[in-house]
């Protein structure tokens, strides 16, 4: 079974990394936002939340940042995803289920091409 | 909601939105009643508000003027037999209380604490999840988890991974074959 003393093997692994990191790092990471209030939560922001860390997690993909927000004011089109690429204007995604947020992950964020079928007013 | 594991989370996001640096959740499950406590230090209501706060059209959201996220949870707790609190005080924080009586709901209640608790996970604030079932206990402190981790964010996608494993097996071995 998994314990906190676990965990030292994945910081060894992640020191490195982090120590090479700066500023422009940061400036350049790509954030997916993901609409946490009681409405997003209500209609499957949970598993959407964490079907994006887990594929970021999965695919190493360092830059990438998965955070939450709250009621984007939306709620029937609820969870709502924006996701902002450093010098894109952002995109935001309505009605996201975990389905679409692999899809929204393999074809955005690493392939570089907007899932226009899920955008905010395609639906 | 479909599991009360999303009403935790709803509730403990207010008290992010209360910029608390402490949640403690609590989850029993003893004598037939499971017991959910969500505790904060954060800036705590007035009394006029507390009074209000069950009510589904008084909320802090700026974007619209219905709040369901209380409401909702007493609803759960009342409609199983169980009972609802909520204490607060202003700058000192609030703490919402649900039990349930489990012979009262024809399906496994809590839903995946696990999926819940790592959704919170945050650099600025942290949370202890005490999770109990008879005399069985398991408890999850970000403070001890940060200490270990010696500056890697705990919000990284992959130690998010990692410690929802980490709760899964837990509450799982916690739980004895008994579905909550």
């Amino acid at each position: 079974m998994k314990s906190i003393a676990d965990i030292k093997a994945i910081r060894d692994k992640m020191q490195a990394r982090i120590v090479n990191r700066d500023n422009s790092d940061a400036e350049q990471e790509t954030r997916i936002v993901v609409g946490m209030a009681t409405c997003g939560i209500a209609a499957g922001a949970r598993p959407v939340f964490n079907e994006f860390v887990d594929l970021v997690a999965e695919k190493g993909a360092h830059n990438v940042k998965v955070t939450r927000t709250g009621c984007l004011g939306m709620c029937k089109l609820e969870p709502i995803v924006e996701v902002f690429i450093p010098g894109e204007e952002k995109v935001t995604y309505v009605k996201v289920d975990p389905e679409k947020a692999k899809e929204i992950f393999n074809r955005h964020i690493i392939g570089g091409q907007v899932v226009t079928d899920y955008v905010i007013g395609e639906q | 909601m479909r599991e009360l594991a999303l009403n935790i989370l709803d509730i403990a996001e207010n008290s992010v939105k209360a910029k608390a640096s402490l949640v403690v959740i609590t989850i029993e499950a003893k004598n037939n009643l499971l017991t959910i406590s969500i505790s904060d230090n954060g800036t705590g209501m007035d009394k006029a508000f507390l009074q209000r706060v069950t009510d589904p059209f008084t909320t802090t959201r700026t974007t619209r003027k219905v709040g369901m996220g209380i409401p909702l949870f007493k609803e759960a707790a009342e409609t199983t037999g169980g009972s609802f609190s909520i204490e607060s005080e202003l700058g000192v924080g609030t703490t919402v209380t649900a039990s349930f009586v489990i012979d009262s709901i024809d399906r496994a209640p809590l839903g995946d604490v696990a999926e819940s608790a790592v959704t919170l996970l945050r650099e600025d604030m942290d949370f202890v999840w005490v999770y109990t079932v008879d005399n069985r206990s398991f408890t999850f402190d970000t403070r001890e988890i940060k200490k270990e981790l010696g500056g890697i964010p705990i919000d990284s996608p992959e130690i998010i991974s990692f410690l929802k494993d980490m709760l899964k097996e837990n509450i799982e071995s916690i739980n004895g074959g008994i579905i909550l």
